[in-house]
């Protein structure tokens, strides 16, 4: 399967390049295709195997970077009209495994376009729109690793296989709402199949105030119904129940003349809280588990010359005493012992063109209660169609 | 207009008390928009907003997307340009992948059925000109090349007379109630503009070969135009932002082949131009190079008088 996908990709790209200058033929119809290619360059003075959020499940691809010089995840993305009624996009991610290379399809949905009355539906597997940075790629983050919010509360990234639809309203604000059904096979899900496992519903104002400034709220809940969500970092753990998660974020960029070529700044912050109630199994025992858990981020990044940009970030993350059984929660790694998670970091980047960015980054880091110091180098290239430029 | 995006709704079969609950929210939806049904107009840049302005009058309501302060390519798809998207019976951009970066997320997000791509709503100009510069060799290390060529289409006059062409006929068949009086509005300017075009073209005789550099390929039309000659950008590359090395090869290679100007855009950094003009010792000139550049480019016909006005005081 993995082999095939590559051998499609690759037999795609041939043809574009020897297009230029003939005449259209059967291969003018390929889709846009790009490329990313990451790597980075990790240093951790604590070991990134016992890597662990107190108080926290790590699900998904909550976990650290390897160590030292490695390739990060390489993007593959495909993206065309089908036909007059459907938009098509497929992204496929290559990474590196213990034994070979892993290949996981992050998107591979298909949009209606032309419905009624401004409707959107997305069906397939995508990014869910629950959380500013969950929506955009990983190389369009602003730092080389997420907020610790988004490894505690959605593995990193949350995407399954579902159905979304959406509305904007048609006025002056940007107002949009939509909800999602998904099958609830991703963290913080843990579904069987059958029924969809998690649902959202999402709330996004914005605007603009003058030329140089813009804005977008955000406001999403989450409901996952979980039947078994194994811990994929930390502790061998199993949770069963009911998650509910709702998250506030804002984003608020400034530009000079709204041109931001030259000089501009980029501001985010969110609030995520989840409570989950249920059964924590931890090597055949189990126990009772209430837990609420929070957590904030804020960073501003600022262009203060052309193609170089600067940034900060600050982490915090609390997660109160659960209850239950204390020997079954110890065990799972949802004792906090009274530490709360924090992280401060510092990022630096050049980016030689649109299409390609190093960086630079220090991460003061907290997780654990003893700090770790996290150093990373990173290259971000991208090749082929041209990206979007999304909010 | 605006109502007609909701006839699917109001048309639909509704039962008993199912009938009142769609007129109440088809009310509420009315209120939403103005009484008097303009047709709203999303214009990608500020050259096609004031151009949909002169031939749709009072007829359209026009929202400008960019201002002439910001690089076109490099605009973001925000929040508010996806609400006016959504709202738009008409989408009048420059096309020719100058928008590539926005435009299509714009439309995907607005999901707006009148204005993609295909939809009579739908308009680009660069469909309605000839098309300079088209790469013979589409590689990124050649820069931000365009594979459909220069898509600065705005800096020749002659360009607008046929976007306008195309424009009146397209909102003429968008809104036949009024096509008449987008007939009219068109005739008028049409006439206008040629005046205009004559008063130019004598004026500009003086700056037939006058050699130029210039910031980013942003010209092309406007060279082409007046018979200028672009002697070296600013930028090594398309969109690749000057270096100190490639100003000082500029600059030596001035000494063999003076030119007469460093001509750059409103948007762009002037340090660059500032300083390879003071060392060459000749004007940096900014032009305006779409509506509201500069103070005196209110509209498309003082556009190109303050181009002209500018490159001849720079001239003398």
């Amino acid at each position: 399967m993995r082999h095939a996908i590559l051998a499609c990709a690759l037999a795609l790209t041939a043809p574009v390049a020897a297009e230029a200058g003939g005449s259209p033929a059967a291969n003018a119809f390929n889709p846009a295709l790009s490329a990313i290619l990451t790597g980075n360059y990790w240093g951790y003075t604590r070991s990134p195997d016992g890597y662990a959020l107190p108080g926290f499940q790590l699900g998904g691809e909550a976990g650290l970077a390897n160590e030292g010089l490695s390739l990060a995840e390489s993007e593959l993305s495909l993206s065309a009209n089908v036909d007059p009624t459907f938009y098509g996009k497929l992204t496929v991610a290559l990474a590196t495994a213990e034994e070979g290379t892993e290949v996981e399809i992050e998107e591979a949905y298909g949009e209606a376009m032309g419905l009624p009355a401004g409707l959107g539906l997305r069906f397939g597997r995508f990014f869910s729109a629950v959380g500013y940075l969950n929506e955009l790629h990983a190389h369009a983050w602003d730092f080389a690793d997420p907020p610790l919010a988004y490894r505690a509360f959605l593995g990193q990234q949350l995407f399954d296989d579902g159905l979304q639809m959406r509305w904007v309203v048609p006025a002056d604000l940007f107002v949009e709402v939509g909800g999602e059904a998904l099958r609830g096979r991703a963290f913080p899900g843990g579904s069987n199949g059958g029924t969809p496992g998690t649902w959202d519903l999402f709330l996004h104002l914005g605007g603009d105030v003058g030329v140089s400034q813009s804005w977008r709220l955000g406001l999403a809940h989450l409901r996952a119904n979980v039947d078994a969500r194994e811990s994929t970092f930390g502790p061998a753990a199993s949770f069963a129940g009911d998650s509910d998660l709702t998250v506030v974020d804002l984003v608020w960029k400034w530009a000079r003349h709204g041109d931001p070529t030259l000089r501009n700044a980029l501001f985010q912050t969110a609030y995520f809280r989840r409570q989950e109630s249920g059964t924590v199994t931890v090597d055949g025992a189990s126990g009772g588990y209430h837990g609420t858990q929070q957590g904030v981020y804020a960073q501003a990044v600022y262009q203060f010359w052309p193609r170089w940009r600067a940034g900060v970030r600050y982490d915090r993350l609390w997660a109160n005493d659960p209850g239950g059984d204390p020997a079954v929660l110890a065990a799972a790694g949802l004792e906090s012992n009274g530490h709360d998670p924090e992280r401060a970091t510092v990022m630096a980047d050049f980016s030689p063109s649109e299409f390609s960015r190093l960086r630079l980054q220090y991460d003061w880091d907290r997780s654990r209660p003893e700090t770790d110091h996290q150093w990373v180098v990173q290259y971000i290239l991208s090749l082929g169609a041209h990206g979007a430029h999304s909010f | 207009m605006n109502t007609d995006r909701y006839r699917w709704f109001l048309e639909r079969p509704a039962a008993g008390g199912g009938r009142l609950a769609v007129i109440v929210v088809a009310l509420l939806l009315g209120l939403a928009q103005p009484a008097a049904a303009k047709l709203e107009v999303f214009a990608c840049e500020p050259e096609w907003g004031a151009l949909a302005e002169e031939l749709g009058g009072d007829d359209v309501e026009v929202f400008t997307a960019t201002t002439a302060e910001q690089d076109p390519h490099h605009v973001q798809a925000r929040p508010r340009l996806i609400a006016k998207v959504r709202r738009a019976d008409l989408l009048v951009c420059t096309g020719a992948e100058l928008e590539v970066g926005w435009l299509p997320l714009l439309l995907r997000q607005g999901n707006n059925p009148h204005i993609q791509a295909g939809q009579p709503g739908y308009f680009l100009a660069a469909d309605y000109v000839e098309m300079l510069e088209k790469p013979e060799r589409l590689d990124r290390a050649e820069g931000d090349v365009h594979p459909g060529g220069n898509p600065h289409i705005q800096t020749d006059p002659r360009n607008i007379a046929r976007v306008a062409d195309a424009l009146a006929t397209r909102l003429a068949d968008l809104d036949p109630g009024r096509a008449e009086a987008y007939r009219d509005r068109h005739a008028d300017f049409a006439h206008r503009w040629q005046e205009a075009l004559q008063r130019w073209d004598a004026r500009a005789q003086q700056l037939r070969g006058t050699p130029v550099v210039v910031h980013h390929t942003s010209w092309v039309y406007l060279e082409h135009w007046l018979g200028l000659v672009r002697i070296a950008s600013l930028e090594p590359k398309p969109g690749v932002p000057p270096s100190a090395s490639h100003l000082a090869t500029i600059l030596t290679g001035l000494q063999a082949r003076p030119a007469r100007l460093v001509v750059r855009t409103p948007y762009e950094d002037s340090r660059p131009s500032e300083w390879l003009a003071g060392r060459a010792a000749i004007p940096a000139l900014v032009l305006p190079f779409t509506v509201g550049g500069t103070p005196a480019a209110r509209d498309l016909f003082t556009l190109f008088d303050d181009t002209l006005n500018r490159l001849l005081e720079a001239v003398k």
